[in-house]
């Protein structure tokens, strides 16, 4: 796969060292060089700074040849956007947005995009696990 | 009609106020509680405290029943996604967008919203109409005669390039005054070949603007 990564946050450069890691080729945009530092010494994919919602940026970040775009900048509404430049201006086939707020995660996969929505995930997996923690405590006062 | 105008910056706070004054029924967004304490004491209650791309602040805001939602924003992922979000969560029937990167106008279409504003678009089609071309400058307008003096840079291809001033047919009441070559200025004499890289000032009524023009830099 030919991947591109916008953000590179811990969420951003673990996506991005992992992909590397299992041998894909993976550009990382960041609007700051310093979050290039949360990438592992032996990174082997490529770096470029700027946002990923200009398309010049996108360009220098191979985009052209990308089969998957990652968006994962700290702010929804950038997000949203550079993945819509990615799919409408570039064609790019898979793309991914994580969208914080659960509405606009909602309304952006039901116009087509593949998203993940960290609000609802987390709290699902913290309800999950403190159901599991409760019963099984209550289970053991009865027993 | 209703409108909301989300982003309470110069542009939206000026926007609103002039929507009032059409008698438009308008409601601003903006996310900065001190701004909307300001604006509700000059506009009153029509100032809501919120980010204008949560579902949940266009629903109180009534967008379901707003006829155009205007995101002016400064920044146009914020522009972007308030417009879609209008229209895909509250069928807003108009979307009006403001671009601050040019370069975002084509993409902003591609993506349905209704109409984009691009102040620096604006400002350079102004400039653009100002200096028709850059190679021929209006400097100056003389207040008394209805005169203009302007400058124009010769190139290889400008239709005066190596003619002499007697050769050239001016329009009436216009004059080449100087001729810039190099570091030199001089007074053009009659048999004074122009060449490329010359800047020409010269005077001219400003009803033969556009002749000289044409004459002196006309690709």
């Amino acid at each position: 796969m030919n991947v591109v990564v916008m953000g590179c946050g811990r969420v951003g450069a673990r996506v991005a060292s992992l992909l590397d890691h299992n041998g894909h080729r993976v550009t990382v945009i960041d609007l700051h060089s310093s979050s290039f530092r949360r990438l592992p010494d032996d990174f082997g994919g490529d770096t470029v700074i700027g946002t990923g919602i200009d398309e010049d940026v996108l360009r220098i970040a191979n985009i052209d040849t990308a089969d998957t775009f990652i968006a994962l900048s700290e702010n929804d509404n950038r997000n949203i956007m550079a993945a819509q430049v990615a799919r409408a201006i570039f064609q790019v086939p898979y793309v991914m947005i994580r969208i914080y707020d659960p509405v606009r995660e909602d309304t952006y996969r039901r116009l087509g995009y593949a998203t993940i929505c960290p609000t609802t995930t987390i709290s699902s997996l913290i309800i999950d696990e403190v159901m599991a923690a409760h019963d099984s405590a209550s289970a053991s006062q009865e027993s | 009609m209703y409108i909301i105008v989300v982003g309470g910056g110069k542009v939206g706070y000026y926007l609103t106020k002039t929507l009032l004054a059409d008698e438009h029924e308008v409601l601003l967004i903006e996310i900065d509680p001190e701004k909307v304490e300001a604006y509700s004491e000059r506009l009153g209650a029509i100032v809501l405290q919120g980010d204008g791309a949560e579902a949940s602040v266009l629903a109180y805001a009534g967008a379901a029943r707003a006829d155009v939602v205007v995101a002016v924003t400064g920044e146009d992922e914020d522009n972007l996604v308030i417009c879609q979000m209008a229209k895909q969560k509250f069928h807003v029937g108009r979307t009006i967008a403001r671009v601050n990167n040019p370069k975002n106008e084509h993409l902003f279409r591609v993506l349905g919203i209704d109409v984009t504003v691009s102040q620096t678009n604006y400002i350079q089609n102004l400039i653009g109409q100002a200096i028709p071309e850059r190679s021929f400058i209006h400097l100056l307008n003389l207040r008394h005669a209805d005169l203009v003096i302007v400058e124009a840079t010769i190139t290889e291809r400008s239709p005066v390039a190596y003619v002499a001033i007697e050769d050239i047919v001016l329009p009436v009441e216009c004059a080449i005054a100087a001729i810039a070559r190099g570091n030199e200025l001089m007074v053009p004499a009659p048999d004074t070949v122009i060449e490329p890289g010359d800047e020409l000032i010269a005077i001219t009524h400003h009803k033969q603007e556009d002749e000289l023009r044409e004459l002196l830099v006309a690709e």
